[in-house]
């Protein structure tokens, strides 16, 4: 009996805990590329850098408010400097819509050009990241380490495993549950929610009933510096900050934003927790979790790990690539232009 | 070609030379070849975007397609690996093919739906873990022989260039597979397909240390030229030097670098040959109608897909050549230095500028745009100099605008993308 | 005799610069009254319509409703003057409720649309069973009855309908039919372009037949209906 329990602990500390934080930092990504993909029609190649750069403005705030001495107690200071971090990622969002892609709108220019274009944007956010914060590891977290950390856990249960729990995998999940719970009570309850679903449902129609374009996607692009800036400081807290990482989310975040049905919101979440718990599932190493499940004979002498973890992203692609071949437009009906 | 075009391309060159005026020659001529080389990668993206119009983002991987074929054509044969657990490991690969191969078999058999889908999955994940059992023994036996210098399997020992024909068909053979999964979905869905394969190549390089000795590089290829010492040596070519007034040492650097030039040029002006030919023709023309419009092609009776499958195929193998044409000039194979900004998204900038659609703008924006690769970075120090140069020397923001210098690179490919999109989309040398 | 209510006069143009697809066409309806154009295919029915909401350059004539001049006002601006139009396809927002869809067509409005969204609701009953159901997943009938419920949110004095009865079944047409007429008589100015020419010209107070985008017979549609010309040529005998 202690066996199983073991099991499970073990199980849920190197595999469901993670998989979870993981899972709401890629469906809080997810969601601003399926946003943008539902208002903008295109699907934006820049959005890793966004999560970069929002990410990077929340540190340097960060920076700031601890060199003038002011923590958070417990909490990471960085919650504090999130919100100001936003704000200066949806202006950098509006100005950068203002100077470039508002161009192609007006001309209805096809949805490969706003994709190359927005590769453009994606090399520019990647310079403006490197150059002033440059390419290291940036370590932001402060606050306690654990809420319960193994020892404790140990010492609680009388439990051979310990289930450790990282403040910045509570935060991570309680974080992204408002965001997402604002989210859905934006775009279902408020009129300019609405607006923007009738937009993304059929454009002429809601130009039509008097909805005006301009500020449907001024609104869409605030969301999505919330939305990018939060994944990406979430993702930095747990792990840490680095530039690069941040661009090769990108295919994660696509993903699981195409295995939802691009467009959708609430495929996004659902997609980005399948990919992340693929990923762990796939790249975890069993064996520990199995010797306390299985009788001794049958006790696995490796690792019993599936796949090595560098192999991570071909673990996304390969859903990706599964939904693609048996349900193009993802699980939950997404829209296809 | 126009009378812009010959302009263009004699500024190039102008600023090629320029560039070994006032920076060495031997500079000079790391960027000429680099810039062959990317010529090509430019003309096997501009056969997919420029005549097809398909939106291929894995650039980078089936270039490191290349760089391993110039590994396994060009090393020599490790045989205490291959005595170790060669032939295993080519069982338990065959094995793993022949098991996808019967996934594949049973889901295009019409049978009864879910029964289908069961049988192939049972059929794949016991198959999983049989390739895995039969693969990780072989593997550890090869990776354990002298893991510090060898640990892999090594290659044919075969002269390198043919490293670059192989290299082009290992990318084609990848291609097949991606196109056949992602071809005739949205253009979107086959970018982040292209992006995802790119990705598990690079992985694959990095972690199959028996096959590319992953992240420990494969170093010293052999090459196609002679090398420096050796000319050094040779006693006609260092009087040759002294008749141009070149010590021995220079002269054979840059001896060595004009062959690769030589090398690379011939592969440029055939494949550019073959491309102008291939634009001009029945084939060509089918092409750029199916781009223009798919449906009305499609409703003509052309099999879109199909045709889309074939150029795809070429340019990966296009740009697979120039992979290995790269990892010879590299002389090594080293996983870690994939980055797709470098490798995918460079190679789009270089086609956009140049002109997509039209073959000798995509060299011209080889040339160009790996010439600004190059220059981007010491004309930054410079600007940056310029500018913090009313700062005292020990201000904080003047030492990190100089050290953040480098990274002007990809900023700068950015505005001058975005640029080029916005005020001459049809880039340098339009379409027509 | 006081001007109509709706009227658009003369008007000659085309989509961008292409070719001019009007020449001349002349179109009104008094206040509560249904007005039908029929015609051949091609012969710019739908054009008419939409040059009268504004969705094509007009280079020569003018629209006017309750006499104000809106030639020169954009789609939207018509909107704000009391025109609804209803396209005859993608004429909903297929993932949002019919409630949201009502709620959608009185985006504009500000004051309370409730009573408004109760009206349509009377007029078409099965939309107020349905009216937390995605519009998206109704059937062909209810959909095209969500189309004309959302235009109607604007309180409109013009209702613009184009070929509501395509691809529906006979006896939802005659129900949509039916509806419209109730529209009509509560005083808002009905235009329509119909496929079905006989059964829209039964209930027309005005029918319009146009060839090549100008105007070839004019009358009641009883008239029209009488007109052996009229029957031979476009109502097939």
């Amino acid at each position: 009996m202690t066996d199983i329990l073991n099991a499970i602990v073990a199980l849920s500390n190197f595999v469901l805990v993670p998989g979870a934080a993981y899972g709401a930092q890629l469906a809080l990504g997810a969601l601003g590329v399926t946003l943008i993909y539902g208002i903008l029609r295109f699907s934006n190649f820049a959005h890793g850098d966004t999560m970069a750069f929002g990410t990077m403005a929340t540190i340097l705030v960060t920076w700031g408010l601890q060199s003038i001495g002011i923590s958070f107690g417990f909490l990471p200071t960085a919650l504090i400097a999130l919100p100001i971090g936003i704000a200066i990622t949806g202006l950098l969002l509006l100005g950068t819509d203002r100077a470039i892609y508002r161009f192609y709108r007006k001309q209805k220019a096809a949805p490969v050009v706003l994709v190359i274009v927005s590769i453009g944007v994606m090399f520019v956010m990647n310079g403006l990241v490197r150059f002033i914060i440059g390419v290291g590891d940036v370590n932001f977290a402060d606050g306690a380490r654990f809420v319960i950390n193994a020892r404790e856990f140990k010492e609680m249960t009388g439990l051979d495993e310990g289930l450790a729990i990282r403040t910045t995998t509570l935060i991570t999940l309680v974080t992204a549950a408002i965001a997402v719970a604002l989210l859905f009570w934006f775009l279902n309850k408020t009129r300019t929610g609405k607006s923007m679903r009738a937009f993304s449902d059929n454009e002429d129609l809601a130009l039509l009933s008097g909805i005006n374009p301009e500020r449907v996607v001024a609104v869409t692009w605030l969301i999505v510096a919330a939305l990018a800036t939060t994944a990406g400081v979430l993702y930095g807290l747990d792990k840490s900050f680095k530039a690069f990482t941040y661009f090769q989310l990108l295919l994660p975040i696509f993903a699981a934003a195409i295995v939802g049905g691009l467009g959708n919101p609430l495929g996004a979440i659902a997609g980005g927790f399948v990919i992340a718990f693929s990923e762990v599932l796939i790249t975890y190493a069993w064996k520990k979790v199995l010797v306390y499940a299985m009788p001794e004979s049958l006790e696995p002498s490796g690792l019993v790990q599936l796949l090595s973890t560098d192999y991570k992203f071909a673990v996304s692609f390969a859903i990706l690539i599964i939904v693609l071949l048996f349900k193009p437009t993802g699980l939950f009906k997404g829209q296809s232009v | 070609m126009t009378a812009r075009g010959f302009l263009l391309y004699a500024g190039m060159a102008l600023l090629i030379v320029l560039t070994g005026m006032f920076q060495g020659w031997n500079l000079a001529l790391t960027i000429l070849n680099m810039g062959l080389i990317s010529a090509i990668m430019s003309l096997g993206v501009n056969l997919q975007w420029g005549f097809a119009g398909l939106f291929n983002v894995g650039v980078m991987g089936f270039v490191a397609l290349g760089g391993l074929a110039a590994v396994l054509v060009a090393q020599p044969p490790v045989t205490e690996g291959w005595n170790a657990g060669g032939l295993r490991l080519l069982g338990a690969l065959a094995l793993g093919a022949a098991i996808l191969v019967g996934a594949v078999q049973v889901w295009k058999r019409k049978i009864g739906g879910s029964m289908r889908a069961l049988v192939m999955l049972a059929l794949l994940i016991g198959g999983f873990f049989l390739f895995r059992a039969s693969l990780d023994p072989a593997v550890q036996a090869i990776e354990a022989i002298n893991p510090s210098l060898s640990g892999y399997l090594g290659g044919l020992g075969l002269p390198i260039i043919v490293a670059w024909p192989v290299g082009g068909l290992l990318a084609a053979g990848a291609a097949w597979i991606i196109g056949k999964a992602a071809l005739g979905l949205r253009s979107d869905y086959l970018a982040i397909a292209t992006l995802g394969i790119a990705e598990i190549v690079i992985a694959v390089l990095k972690n199959e240390d028996w096959l590319s000795r992953g992240v420990k590089n494969v170093v010293g290829l052999p090459r196609p030229v002679p090398y420096e010492v050796d000319l050094q040596r040779d006693p006609g070519f260092v009087e040759a030097a002294a008749g141009y007034g070149l010590d021995p040492v220079t002269a054979s650097t840059l001896w060595v670098k004009i062959l690769y030039s030589g090398l690379f040029a011939v592969v440029l002006i055939v494949i550019l040959f073959l491309a102008q030919r291939a634009l001009a023709s029945p084939w060509g023309r089918m092409m750029r109608a199916i781009r223009d419009n798919e449906v009305a092609a499609s409703a003509m009776g052309k099999n879109v897909t199909a045709r889309h499958l074939q150029v795809f195929i070429l340019g990966s193998a296009v740009c697979g050549i120039a992979g290995a044409m790269m990892t010879t000039l590299d002389g090594q194979l080293t996983p870690g230095s994939y980055q797709p900004l470098r490798f995918t998204f460079l190679v789009w900038v270089m086609v956009i500028v140049g002109g997509s659609g039209n073959n000798y703008g995509a060299v011209l924006g080889g040339f160009l745009i790996w010439w600004l690769w190059v220059m981007v970075e010491p004309l930054g120090l410079w600007a940056m100099e310029l500018i913090t140069s009313g700062m005292s020397p020990d201000n904080w923001l003047r030492g990190h605008l100089t050290d953040s210098a480098a990274q002007m690179r990809l900023m700068t490919m950015g505005i001058i993308l975005l640029a080029v999109l916005r005020f001459s989309p049809k880039g340098l040398m339009p379409e027509r | 005799m006081a001007e109509p209510h709706l009227i658009g006069e003369a008007m000659t143009g085309g989509y961008g610069r292409g070719a001019d697809i009007l020449h001349g066409c002349t179109l009104s309806v008094d206040k509560g009254e249904i007005a039908v154009i029929v015609g051949p295919n091609g012969a710019g029915k739908s054009t008419a319509m939409k040059a009268v909401f504004g969705m094509l350059n007009l280079r020569e004539g003018a629209v006017r409703i309750g006499g104000e001049d809106i030639t020169h006002l954009s789609p939207q601006d018509r909107v704000a003057k009391g025109m609804a139009f209803v396209p005859q396809t993608s004429n909903i927002f297929p993932s949002m409720t019919v409630e949201e869809n009502l709620e959608m067509g009185a985006f504009l409005r500000r004051d309370d649309i409730r009573p408004t969204i109760e009206q349509v609701y009377d007029l078409f009953p099965i939309l107020r069973d349905k009216r937390r159901q995605a519009a998206g997943e109704l059937s062909g009938g209810q959909r095209q009855q969500v189309a004309v419920g959302r235009a109607l949110m604007t309180q409109p004095s013009v209702l613009m309908l184009d070929e509501p009865t395509a691809g529906v079944s006979p006896i939802v047409m005659d129900e949509l039919f039916d509806r419209i007429i109730e529209v009509a008589r509560a005083g808002i100015t009905i235009l329509m372009v119909e496929q079905n020419a006989r059964q829209a010209l039964e209930i027309a107070d005005t029918g319009y037949v146009l060839v090549q985008g100008a105007n070839a017979y004019t009358g009641t549609g009883a008239e029209l209906m009488a007109d052996d010309e009229v029957r031979r040529t476009f109502l097939g005998g």
